[in-house]
């Protein structure tokens, strides 16, 4: 067992001053007793007198605003019911997430007609019902105010509605037919079957046109890498599943890299802990910055992406690859050492992967994974992964052909190149030389309002549709909803515009009949949302040809060297590159590792902070100066010939050298002031545009720049951060983590380090007991309980929002998050530790994520505290809050040690009784995106089930309570006892890609939950559990499997002791 | 924890329990009268074609008894077997099929034979009967109230007198012994009568106030006039359909659900006047064209009795006035009370069966649903372990406290059914 230090903040580590404040104050501000200032009540601002004034005006106001006079109430019915549908009772229907790509088999709830909710699909075996945070977010963006309602013909900046789609038929079919030239159809990567066959005929109808896939997160180097070294363009099925030891060359494929969700489910497998038999797979990340996949890697390496070839090539020849090594760095030279080691004892079991999207440094991957024998067992060339297969070489091709007037129409579907492309003015300027273009986007996005008409496609729970994502795995789209505006699919239009006048539904389901054989066949796949082979095919190698290996090194070898500052452009776990941009609960959800919410900004290390500011982040008033203020430093960064003023935020683990810059925000009109009603209030303002930043090598697009210089603009600006917001009063027993040889070596060890703790109040045994003076009470039917096991938690993200969708939290805005106000029920907390002491070796820092929601404790501080009794216990263990009995005294926020209690200080819902409780010349500025949310168009993505809560009023996890009593209901009128995992589960535990979160019925002995905690009784503990609080929610302590021991070493605490002693 | 207050029973549920009706049939099992309406009623009537035909008269019609049977067993195979007389009888419908009843025993279809052979034409009813006692019984009620404060005027008055009398004595008397008397203070100024008053008054107005809002938004009594008079008591009551024929996700949903108008042009799309029943009276006494209500519900469908069709375009939902309501934030499912709970709908509905236009019987306050909750037995095991909703297997505790006699029953509030989060989420 280490004796690490675990630190959310810089503050934490150093035992600042302003820490030692926000562990005595709940609430970061003080009571708004406006001018006091220390004068008489009757001095006041606001005298007493006056006061009584305002109570017995606004008493008698509500008294006559709520008036006696009932409001009469309508109750509308059916005329003819549809069979089988059951108003209050929600349907669900098999579909499948498609956005940018991507492919997540999902099933969605629709309630009395519209779609609330996505869950995973688990009869897909590639997810197996894994979600991530886009996923559960995306049902939102159906309801986004700023969709598109109606076709569009756009002239001179201003968009006409086109009254009929045959209207609209005829002058595109004219103007298709007056284009004189090529047609040719931008889209992003296809996978459906269907639509690729509307493509063909559509294209057949239009001779000499062509049809362009454009990835805006672009493969392209895997895919021409592939074809170099096994003669197929294709990027393969990656099984880390079957991989004992990964290593990954700055692949984020826990967090953004191909299939994120897929790609945790299958790693978790390895890495849950069989107490009797200890073991897990090992992860090594080579990377710049700390991406997820590196917070969870058991061993990490930094290096500048200028040396990510010579780390490649490196590799190789440590693999025994005929290729010289050149030179590394002397602390990834000692990884790779250790990498390879651990590669070739493990041949057969271990997989390379690379993040980078250079074709070269892809083919020495290749032969890499031919070396260590993973071709054919981790890596399945046999069946490829097609969800990307745009070439950046194509694109690139196509803006030169369309500045060069070579094409006669461009219709764009769900791409947005004006926005996220490299060269984004080349392509507008091209855009505008095309005599007939259209978009079939959603909005009126930055392409959307360049072309000449607009047709917007449905959202993908509005429409028809199938996906391949491997070969012969099928999934299918079916409507959760009827289309909400005047919307027609891209395929259909496409269908109507080669002279077919069949509807796309059918002919879909002539295809899919056809195809299935029969109409019960295609029922049952529409049914069951996906159809797959009956058994699995093996997995397939191809020959690897190493011709291309030689001039592959070459190149790497000769590779520019970086200059001073080095510059890495990523993705985000919640926006990824934009396509949901102006989705409120991902613009909310706070980033994993900065933990910021609401912009992007510079990633810079604690070293590039101390050289450019002489800010000393270990030094106790230094951390605080730049931690305590949300102001931040704002940088220019200078790239590639292109700049970006951002502000800067200290993120331990990022490379030295290097600066971290997020793509996916910063959409902007062309007119700044039309975004908000375009792409949408939300992501109106937030944010910069980093993609002009990426940058051509004359075959792929480079995700980063070598040769890059800073500015201090000596300006501020603020960011959102949520890390200092919910802290633990400092107390330090949060966190457990030990490493694998310490667990083997002394599995007991966590047990013992609680039993010291607890010996006072009687042991582990006898703590419930000995450690009050309360009763004890009895848990007669029910007591439920969850387990989060942090060693398979890789901090992702799904469950928040799928805890926002389910429970309808509600989103706050920037200016919100900024007053501490934000209002997660469930949050991640992310631990840094540095073993090594110091802040300056990025590759010293490890990372623990920890989801932290409402303990449910049987012995609950907060429901004590409470003067209205408004939170109590229910005989079911869950720490119940009625709402419409609670005064907002906060008294509960301040007396939860977990610090898990979410106050509503506005009317963020618009569910008060007083509509002018959103007044913004009354209460003060609200975000924008307040009012997004408060959108009668919004708020039909709203639970029924859960009531939205109200100003004035606390709120927090309630473990899903509806979904117990529902799942109560059901075994009831079933006449059944309850099943355990079928009938109730949380929408956090639903939505984990990896089942890190169980919960069930402790009461029963074979449910999973009392299994869980059985069979992994040597890492169970609760937080701070020394309180005799009783946590219902256990954690399953962290193993790393690191080598060495960290840990004698406790720096930033020696500070801290030293402090409280003066 | 919750507290456990001590156990209020209210007077109404002792009113009530006698007049719950059965959702199930299983109680009529030999009744042919209940069978028929349960079973049948929907598309037939004893004397008049409705859905199918009237059914006076079927076993002379149809002598075969075991062909009857069959018939009513299942129609589609007799039907199959190329019965001729069943055949034309299903061209003549239109080719509507018939529900089967595979489920009937020989004995209960023959109940509902002898029922359908037996039955007389209605006539018009007029009962209430017990409908005017109960209304007798309230205003004797009401008399006592005003009894009883007239009595405490009059004894006030008289104190009032009484005092007045004592001080002028007293000050008599203190007159004749000399004593020197104070100012006489008339007893509109006396402080101690002002103070009383005031006390007094500020007790009733506070109470009044706050009676008052806690009653605010409470609509006991509500009894709005509806879009169309539509009478429970003819349907329920009279013609005894089932809760359920209407309300049929009842047993499912949260919302027992008003009926689409589809479900009410199953009957009515044959059954078009009103001139058996009882006559029927507004709340403001003036008198309903029951015909006239039918015809309404033909224009808000869209249907044309003539020919039978329907016409789309000028079909639109009925707008009802919703009287029951409960606020936002509780949840309240009909599927948990009427399956799970197995709760008659007159129990928070009152006595539906009686009203021809439907009121608010019950608060539906939380005070109300608390007290139900604690008087109401779960449908546990009984203490050999019989019976019961296998859900509760579960509370181990229970079941031995049952068997060992510490527990006589097992009430909703044991399991957990008076705690906030049962309700509020």
């Amino acid at each position: 067992m280490s004796d690490k230090k675990y630190w959310q903040s810089f503050g934490e580590r150093n035992n600042s001053e302003a820490f030692q404040k926000s562990t005595e104050d709940e609430f970061n501000e003080s009571l708004p007793l406006e001018g006091l200032d220390g004068k008489g009540l009757l001095d006041a601002k606001t005298p007493r007198r006056d006061f009584l004034k305002y109570l017995g005006f606004s008493t008698a106001a509500a008294t006559l605003a709520a008036s006696c006079e009932m409001p009469v109430r309508h109750v509308v019915p059916y005329l003819n019911k549809p069979e089988n549908t059951i108003p209050g009772v929600a349907d669900y229907y098999a579909t499948t997430y498609t956005v940018g790509g991507d492919v997540v088999p999902v099933v969605a709830k629709v309630r009395d007609g519209r779609p609330i909710k996505l869950e995973g699909n688990t009869l897909s075996s590639a997810s197996r019902g894994a979600t991530s945070a886009r996923v559960q977010a995306s049902v939102l963006d159906l309801y986004d105010t700023a969709r598109l309602r109606f076709p569009v013909q756009i002239a001179d900046g201003k968009a006409q509605e086109v009254s009929t789609f045959e209207a609209f038929d005829k002058m595109v079919g004219d103007a298709l037919a007056a284009a004189g030239g090529p047609v040719v159809l931008l889209t992003g990567t296809i996978t459906s079957p269907t639509t690729k066959q509307v493509i063909t005929e559509f294209l057949a109808k239009y001779p000499g046109s062509r049809h362009v896939q454009y990835d805006a997160d672009t493969y392209s180097g895997i895919l021409l890498a592939a074809e170099a070294s096994i003669g197929k363009r294709v990027v393969p099925s990656y099984r880390f599943d079957n991989a004992k030891v990964v290593v990954s060359l700055g692949a984020d494929f826990l967090g953004t890299w191909l299939a994120p969700e897929q790609f945790s489910s299958d790693f978790a497998k390895g890495r849950r802990i069989d107490e009797k038999n200890p073991g897990m797979s090992k992860l090594f990340q080579f990377e710049s910055l700390l991406s997820v996949t590196g917070a969870n890697a058991d061993e990490r390496f930094t290096h500048r992406p200028s040396e990510t070839g010579a780390v490649a090539l490196a590799l190789l020849a440590a693999v025994g690859g005929s290729v010289t090594a050149p030179a590394v760095p002397d602390n990834v030279k000692a990884g790779i050492a250790k990498a390879a080691k651990e590669l070739t004892e493990n041949k057969g079991k271990a997989l390379v992967v690379s993040g980078s999207n250079d074709k070269n440094v892809q083919i020495i991957v290749n032969a890499i994974n031919e070396a260590i024998g993973a071709n054919g067992t981790t890596v399945d060339w046999g069946l490829p992964l097609m969800t990307r297969q745009g070439i950046d070489g194509d694109m690139t091709q196509l803006v030169a052909d369309l500045n060069d007037g070579k094409v006669g129409a461009l219709l764009i579907y769900g791409v947005n190149p004006a926005y996220d492309f490299y060269a984004a003015d080349k392509f507008k300027a091209g855009l505008q030389k095309v005599k007939v273009s259209l978009s079939f986007n959603d909005r009126m996005d930055e392409t959307t309002e360049l072309v000449k008409f607009a047709l917007p496609a449905p959202h993908f729970l509005e429409s028809w549709g199938d996906t391949e994502a491997k070969p012969g795995y099928y999934a299918f789209i079916q409507p959760t909803i009827a289309p909400l505006f005047k919307t027609r699919q891209f395929e259909e239009s496409l269908m109507k515009w080669s002279g077919n006048n069949n509807t796309y539904e059918a002919f879909f389901k002539q295809y899919w009949t056809g195809k299935l054989g029969g109409t019960e066949a295609y029922e049952k796949a529409l049914q069951d949302g996906v159809v797959e082979p009956a058994t699995a095919p093996a997995i397939a190698g191809a020959s690897f040809n190493a011709g291309s290996l030689s001039a592959a090194a070459a190149a790497l070898a000769s590779a520019k060297k970086g200059g001073a500052l080095e510059v890495v452009l990523y993705q985000k776990i919640s926006l990824g590159v934009g396509a949901q941009g102006n989705n409120p609960w991902l613009l909310e959800l706070p980033d994993p590792l900065s933990r910021a919410t609401w912009d992007n900004y510079a990633i810079v290390s604690p070293e590039f902070a101390k050289k450019t500011w002489k800010l000393d982040l270990s030094d106790r008033r230094q951390s605080d100066g730049y931690e305590v203020y949300p102001e931040k430093q704002v940088i220019k960064v200078k790239v590639n010939g292109k700049e970006i003023s951002l502000p800067a935020v200290i993120v331990p683990g990022t490379h030295n050298e290097v600066i971290g810059i997020a793509v996916g925000y910063g959409r902007q009109s062309a007119k700044a002031e039309n975004t908000a009603a375009n792409i949408g209030r939300a992501a109106a303002g937030v944010g910069k545009n980093a993609f002009p930043l990426l940058s051509f090598n004359g075959t792929t697009v480079d995700w980063f720049g070598t040769d890059a210089s800073f500015e201090d603009t000596k300006e501020k600006y603020k960011v959102a951060m949520t890390q200092t917001h919910f802290g633990y009063e400092g107390r330090d027993e949060v966190v457990r983590e030990l490493t694998l040889d310490e667990f083997k070596k002394n599995p007991d060890a966590v047990r013992e380090d609680r039993e010291v703790e607890l010996k006072p109040y009687g042991g582990i045994e006898h703590f419930e007991e000995e450690g009050t003076l309360y009763p004890i009470y009895d848990k007669p039917g029910i007591k439920w309980g969850m387990s989060i096991d942090m060693n398979t938690c890789f901090g992702c993200g799904a469950c928040v929002v799928a805890c926002h969708a389910e429970n309808n939290v509600p989103m706050v805005g920037k200016s919100e998050v900024l007053r501490f106000h934000d209002m997660h029920w469930l949050r991640i907390d992310r631990y840094y530790s540095t073993p090594g002491g110091k802040l300056d070796n990025p590759d010293d820092v490890q990372v623990v994520f920890q989801p932290m929601l409402c303990q449910h404790c049987d012995n609950a501080p907060c429901e004590n505290v409470c003067p209205v009794n408004a939170t109590n216990h229910s005989s079911e263990g869950i720490n119940q809050m009625a709402y419409n009995r609670c005064i907002g005294t906060r008294y509960c926020a301040n007396n939860c040690p977990y610090k898990v209690r979410r106050f509503n200080w506005a009317d963020y819902t618009g569910a008060d009784s007083f509509p002018n409780n959103q007044d913004q010349s009354t209460v003060g500025k609200l975000d924008p995106v307040i009012f997004q949310m408060t959108d009668d168009l919004t708020r039909m993505v709203l639970n029924p089930d859960v009531v939205v809560r109200s100003r004035g009023v606390m709120e927090k996890c309630s473990f899903c309570v509806q979904r117990c009593q529902e799942g109560k209901l059901k075994a009831k009128r079933e006449d059944r006892v309850l099943q355990d995992m079928v009938d109730v589960q949380t929408a956090c535990q639903q939505a984990c890609p990896t089942n890190a979160i169980v919960f069930g019925n402790v009461n029963d002995s074979k449910s999973l939950i009392s299994k869980t905690r059985v069979e992994n009784s040597k890492r169970v503990y609760g937080v701070i559990e020394q309180l005799h609080t009783l946590p219902n929610v256990n954690y399953l302590a962290k193993v790393r499997h690191a080598e060495e021991a960290y840990g004698a070493e406790k720096e930033g605490e020696k500070a801290g002791t030293a402090e409280k002693q003066s | 924890m919750t507290n456990h207050r001590p156990i209020v029973r209210a007077l109404i549920f002792s009113i009530l329990l006698p007049s719950l009706v059965l959702l199930g049939n299983t109680s009529y099992a030999q009744d042919g009268k209940a069978l028929f309406q349960s079973n049948c009623a929907s598309c037939h009537s004893p004397f008049k074609v409705i859905t199918g035909p009237a059914l006076q008269g079927v076993s002379s019609r149809v002598p075969d008894k075991n062909l009857l049977h069959d018939w009513i067993h299942n129609n589609q195979k007799v039907l199959a077997s190329g019965n001729k007389y069943f055949n034309d009888l299903f061209v003549q419908f239109n080719k509507t099929p018939m529900s089967t009843f595979p489920n009937l025993s020989d004995k209960e279809i023959d109940a509902i034979l002898s029922y359908v052979e037996t039955a007389k034409p209605p006539t018009t009813a007029a009962t209430g009967g017990p409908e005017a006692g109960s209304s007798e019984a309230k205003a004797q009620e009401g008399d006592n109230t005003l009894l009883y404060g007239i009595l405490t005027l009059i004894l006030a008055v008289i104190m009032f007198v009484l005092l007045q009398v004592n001080s002028s004595l007293k000050k008599l008397s203190d007159d004749k012994e000399g004593i020197p008397a104070s100012e006489p203070v008339p007893f509109w100024r006396n402080k101690a009568y002002i103070a009383g008053a005031i006390l007094v008054l500020f007790v009733l107005g506070g109470y009044w106030v706050v009676q008052g809002a806690i009653g605010l938004g409470r609509q006991q009594g509500y009894q709005p006039e509806q879009p169309i008079f539509y009478s429970h008591k003819v349907h329920a009551g009279i013609n005894q359909v089932s809760c359920l024929y209407c309300h049929s996700n009842a047993l499912d949903s949260k919302h027992a659900t008003v009926p689409p108008l589809n479900v009410c042009m199953n009957c009515h799309a044959a059954i078009n006047d009103y001139s058996h029943g009882p006559k029927l009276y507004r709340e403001d006494g003036s008198e309903v064209d029951g015909t006239a209500e039918i015809q309404k519900l033909y224009s808000y469908t869209g249907y044309d009795p003539k020919t039978s069709r329907y016409n789309t375009a000028t079909a639109k939902p009925v707008e009802w006035i919703k009287i029951h309501s409960l606020p936002d934030h509780v949840f309240f499912s009909h599927a948990q009370h009427t399956k799970a709970g197995k709760v008659q709908c007159q129990t928070c509905h009152g006595p539906i069966q009686e009203m021809d236009e439907v009121k608010q019987f019950a608060p539906l306050s939380m005070g109300w649903c608390i007290n139900c909750h604690r008087t109401t037995k779960v449908n546990f095991p009984d203490s050999s372990g019989n019976g019961g909703n296998k859900f509760y297997s579960i509370y181990e505790k229970f079941h031995k406290d049952l068997k060992s006699g510490k527990m006589d029953s097992v009430t909703v509030e044991n399991i957990g059914g008076t705690e906030c989060q049962k309700c509020h989420y």
